[in-house]
């Protein structure tokens, strides 16, 4: 009963955010009182309790504080009020005051950090592990590779093992819960389960170098059917093509600097310093986040990636505008 | 209130020409350098805001990106809290805490000298680092590996380090000297029990600024030796650990935060009883919470890294810390407001900027209370929420109160009044200013922006929040513009002062505007925590005024011969030496050695310098 009101208050809350936004770009939002785990829930849910408190200390103190200027503002600057030097019962009254609500505050703190904290037993493991700028994700049951788009089960409880390969990232998908940071010689653990379909956004939330800003990631949470499906397609080496076009391109990327630092499973093209491409068409984006999946796109990429990601280690290569649009053919073929 | 008695063997030294300023010793003097300094990089630090602003006004905006933007966050976050808050608040110090103590000084002069000096030079070789090979970039926490080899090759770490190391020594130096000074040189009869609560504020400070400093110094230099020595204490492939910077670091960090809002919280507490002309509400809480939140300080580091993957029961620990910090915060909190409640308010400039003060400092204790919740903070911590918190702390908490000290002794620096119609306008501008830059942040923190992003996407719901933020920057900018035309203004045009313009009751007011070298010719008593306004009222409930009351000295005049240090070149000349070294340590060895020289000559020449001689007459320097 009291988590369907404080739904109806962070609903409230969520519409007074909502109504301060300019019209249309409202759909997507990455709010944390937009909660689609049990996680991210509960700490909706204490946020709202918190934000209800405060702002009843906040009006309390600001308008006693207000009122005392206003009420008592004096004409003659000559005037001496009656000189009062403080009062013993005030004094342990308002240093009670905040000292209860703070002990409920640690309480509710604890709780949902207890209650939050552990992953349930039979969660799926994912490695996560952070590079600068993108985000490479290892199915440790399922033997599969993927990076900077997160498949999910709906409803299933997902433990990500979160490592780096360089500097500190942090992992967070606000819908989903809190935020881990990745720290090399640490092995962090952060649980998630998504409870409804659709695609949450994310984004490392830890200053990591020039290209911060830009290593988003995007969880796609899906019914168990897609989801086993996508693992499956995952799975397979990438197609070979019989096409001339198709083949000029692989050739291309195969004869190019690329092999050194992506994987292409089924080709020699085994480099680990950059995503995976096996199944690069499959995905919805590109540059962790950044670009949508279009063949343009993905061209302005190859021809010259530091000018669209500040810092990126994959560097501008110097092909001519054909071999670009022979590889990109290529790679968009790659589902 | 001052006796302006003929004076006798006075000594007297030019404050003018560019000689007295380099080589002075004098508290009010030095004050004013740290004031004049940390002003010049407000402006700095404020452009630097008014670029990364203008960078987020609207989504994938391209005219601050990648690594460049990173050197402004940088830049922008070690200046205000290095060169602008805390050298504010020490130069206010400097200038206010001994005339609240009826001391002719500090207690060494040279040293208050020296401190002054690494301030400036250090913040000048920060600087620099922008125009020889880049500044710094990884954030004013600088964590590593980001700020370790290989991730940022260049020097600007290493500018990072050395100037942080600057800043450090200037405050060791300054903290000294206030804890012997509030110690030792207090007038007869001004007791601990009686001291201003500036002065209380500052003595804190003084003592956090002593344990917390050494920690950052040795991260540095630790930092400072995996950079450049090959050694491993933070590269995890090395068998180090970069969670040691996040606690070396935080060690320091937290308390700094108290460094930066305990000496503010100290001068609203001077301003409201003046301005509500009644006495400060509860002293024995208010100066023993200052005491309180300082112990405090030093135990919740942790709340810095409750998502670094430290154990539940660890971050409830630190969690349960630092929500015990909001009670005295609080208590302050509830006693300014019942120091204006039945008070005869004037609302004139210094009481609004104080009023300001807990206006929205009371946003950044709630907004604190956020980021002590554990569960709340796994979501926000590392957003914007965090940049809308920290400035209604140090923005709209330290920064206001300084403006309001500025307002408030102005006066005294100067001889002269600001213009208070120009203050209302300026108090205005940053206020609103205040409101409309960091409450859009709180709200987008909320709505998923992580913080230090040079872009982020259309279409997330962060735009308007930007805009209104970015608007806000300007608006406080021109708050700023307002103070400046405010200060040159009134400096050369002010109405005169008089030597107590607010009808104060601290013994700043018992002397001249702006006091002579020596402070006070007569040394007054004290008797209670109002010592001026008891040489003005009489000491009943209603109390009236009484005229023609003169100060009971504590000493008659004619008996002391007033002694004070020669000026001395020696505080400057070590101060070269180490900035000479600093430069030696990021680009070649060799070079520390001339530093290392010019250091020596210094130290020699300081150690030998007369300070006991008679008094070199005006102008001549020593
Ligand atoms: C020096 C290593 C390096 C080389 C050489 C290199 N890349 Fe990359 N590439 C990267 C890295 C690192 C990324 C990830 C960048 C990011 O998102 O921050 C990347 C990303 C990509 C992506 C986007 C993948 C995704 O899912 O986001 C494509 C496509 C790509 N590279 C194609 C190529 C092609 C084609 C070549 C050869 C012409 C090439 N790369 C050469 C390192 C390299
Ligand atoms: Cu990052
Ligand atoms: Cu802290």
């Amino acid at each position: 009963m009291l988590s369907k009101k404080l739904r109806y208050l962070r609903y409230g809350l969520g519409m007074i955010f909502a109504s301060l936004l300019l019209a249309g770009c409202s759909s997507e939002r990455p709010s944390i009182l937009l909660p689609v785990s049990p996680k991210a829930n509960a700490e909706a849910n204490l946020f709202l309790i918190i934000f209800w408190i405060s702002v009843a200390v906040f009006v309390i103190v600001e308008a006693a504080l207000f009122y005392s200027v206003i009420r008592f503002r004096g004409k003659n600057a000559e005037d001496v009020p009656p000189q009062i030097h403080g009062s013993v019962p005030l004094e342990i009254a308002w240093t009670t005051a905040p000292a209860l609500v703070l002990v409920v505050v640690f309480v509710l703190t604890w709780q949902t950090l207890q209650a939050t904290a552990a992953p349930p037993l039979d969660s799926m493991p994912v490695l996560v592990t952070g590079n600068q700028f993108w985000w490479k994700f290892d199915y440790l049951d399922q033997q599969v590779s993927t990076a900077n788009e997160l498949h999910l089960p709906v409803g299933r409880p997902v433990r990500l093992l979160l490592e780096t390969k360089d500097v500190i990232h942090s992992f967070w998908v606000p819908q989903l819960g809190g935020k881990m940071d990745l720290i090399a010689g640490h092995q962090n653990v952060l649980w998630l389960q998504a409870d409804k379909a659709g695609e949450y956004h994310g984004q490392c939330a830890e200053l990591c170098g020039a290209s911060h800003a830009n290593m988003r990631t995007k969880v796609i949470a899906e019914s168990q059917v897609n989801f086993d499906a996508w693992i499956q397609s995952q799975k397979t080496p990438s197609t070979t093509p019989t096409n001339p076009a198709l083949v000029k391109g692989r050739d291309l990327f195969l004869g190019n600097a690329c092999i050194g630092c992506h994987m292409i499973r089924g080709t020699t093209a085994a480099g680990a310093v950059g995503p995976d491409l096996t199944h690069v068409a499959s995905r919805s984006t590109i540059a962790a986040g950044l670009l949508e999946n279009t063949s343009a796109n993905m061209a302005r990429w190859i021809d010259n990636p530091p000018a669209i990601k500040p810092g990126v280690l994959m560097p501008k290569l110097n092909l001519s505008q054909d071999d670009i649009t022979s590889i990109v053919a290529y790679l968009q073929s790659l589902k | 209130m001052a006796t302006h008695t003929a004076s006798l063997s006075q000594p007297q030294y030019s404050t003018g020409g560019l000689s007295a300023w380099l080589t002075t010793v004098d508290h009010k003097m030095i004050g004013i350098l740290y004031l004049l300094g940390a002003g010049f990089f407000l402006l700095v630090g404020g452009l630097e805001a008014l670029l990364i602003r203008t960078q987020l006004i609207r989504p994938e905006n391209t005219f601050l990106v990648g690594e460049t933007y990173n050197q402004v966050l940088t830049m922008h976050g070690t200046t205000m809290v290095f060169l602008v808050i805390m050298p504010m608040l020490a130069g206010m110090g400097n200038y206010i805490v001994p005339l609240m103590l009826g001391a002719r000084d500090m207690a060494f002069p040279r040293l208050n000298a020296f401190g002054v000096w690494m301030f400036l030079l250090g913040g000048i070789f920060l600087n620099l680092s922008f125009i020889l090979g880049g500044a710094p970039a990884a954030g004013w926490f600088s964590y590593t590996p980001l700020s370790n080899t290989p991730f940022s090759p260049g020097t600007g770490i290493d500018f990072w380090i050395f100037g942080i190391n600057m800043f450090g020594i200037s405050s060791i130096s300054a903290s000294v000297n206030f804890v012997v000074t509030i110690l030792n040189m207090r007038a007869p009869g001004l007791t601990l029990n009686r001291l201003p609560i500036f002065v209380w504020t500052t003595l804190t400070t003084a003592f956090l600024l002593l344990f917390a400093l050494p920690s950052i110094a040795i991260a540095t230099i630790l930092l400072y030796l995996d950079r450049n020595l090959g050694m491993n204490f933070y590269r995890a492939s090395g068998g180090g650990d970069p969670l040691i910077w996040q606690h070396l670091f935080w060690f320091f960090g937290h308390p700094e935060v108290y460094v930066m809002i305990l000496p503010a919280m100290g001068i609203v507490s001077e301003i409201l009883p003046v301005f509500s002309r009644k006495p400060l509400f509860g002293y024995t809480a208010v100066a023993y919470s200052s005491v309180a939140i300082g112990f405090l300080g030093f135990t919740v580091w942790a709340h810095h890294m409750f998502a670094v993957g430290l154990p539940p029961l660890i971050n409830a620990a630190f969690a349960f810390s630092s929500m015990l910090i909001a009670i005295p915060t609080a208590i302050k909190i509830f006693n300014w407001t019942a120091t204006l409640w039945g008070g005869n308010i004037q609302l004139r400039p210094p009481l609004l900027y104080a009023v300001g003060f807990i206006a929205l400092f009371i946003i950044g204790g709630l907004t604190g209370i956020y980021l002590a919740v554990v569960p709340i903070d796994y979501q926000i911590t590392d957003t914007y929420f965090v940049v809308g918190h920290l400035h209604y702390v140090l923005f709209g908490g330290s920064l206001i109160a300084i403006f309001g000290g500025i307002h408030y002794w102005f006066p005294k620096m100067t001889g002269r009044m600001m213009d208070e119609r120009l203050g209302h306008w300026q108090f205005w501008l940053l206020f609103l200013g205040a409101l409309l830059a960091f409450i859009p942040m709180l709200i987008v923190g909320v709505e998923g922006m992580p913080r230090r992003v040079y872009t982020y996407g259309a279409g997330l719901g962060w735009d308007i929040y930007n805009l209104l933020s970015t608007l806000g920057a300007y608006m406080i900018a021109v708050s700023v513009l307002v103070f400046l035309y405010n200060f040159f203004f009134s400096l050369f045009r002010g109405k005169p002062a008089g030597d107590d313009p607010w009808d104060g009751h601290t013994l700043e007011w018992a002397t001249t505007s702006p006091p002579a070298v020596y402070n006070f010719e007569v040394v007054p008593v004290v008797k209670s925590r109002r010592p001026v306004w008891d040489m003005k009222y009489s000491s009943d409930h209603h109390p009236r005024r009484l005229d023609g009351v003169q100060p009971e000295a504590a000493h008659n005049l004619q008996d002391v011969h007033i002694h004070l240090p020669p000026p001395s070149w020696w505080p400057l000349v070590l101060s070269v030496g180490i900035m000479i070294m600093a430069f030696g340590f990021v680009f070649n060895w060799i070079i520390i050695l001339v530093g290392l020289v010019v250091f020596l000559w210094g130290v020699s020449g300081w150690i030998q310098q007369d300070v006991n001689a008679p008094q070199a007459p005006a102008g001549h320097g020593g």
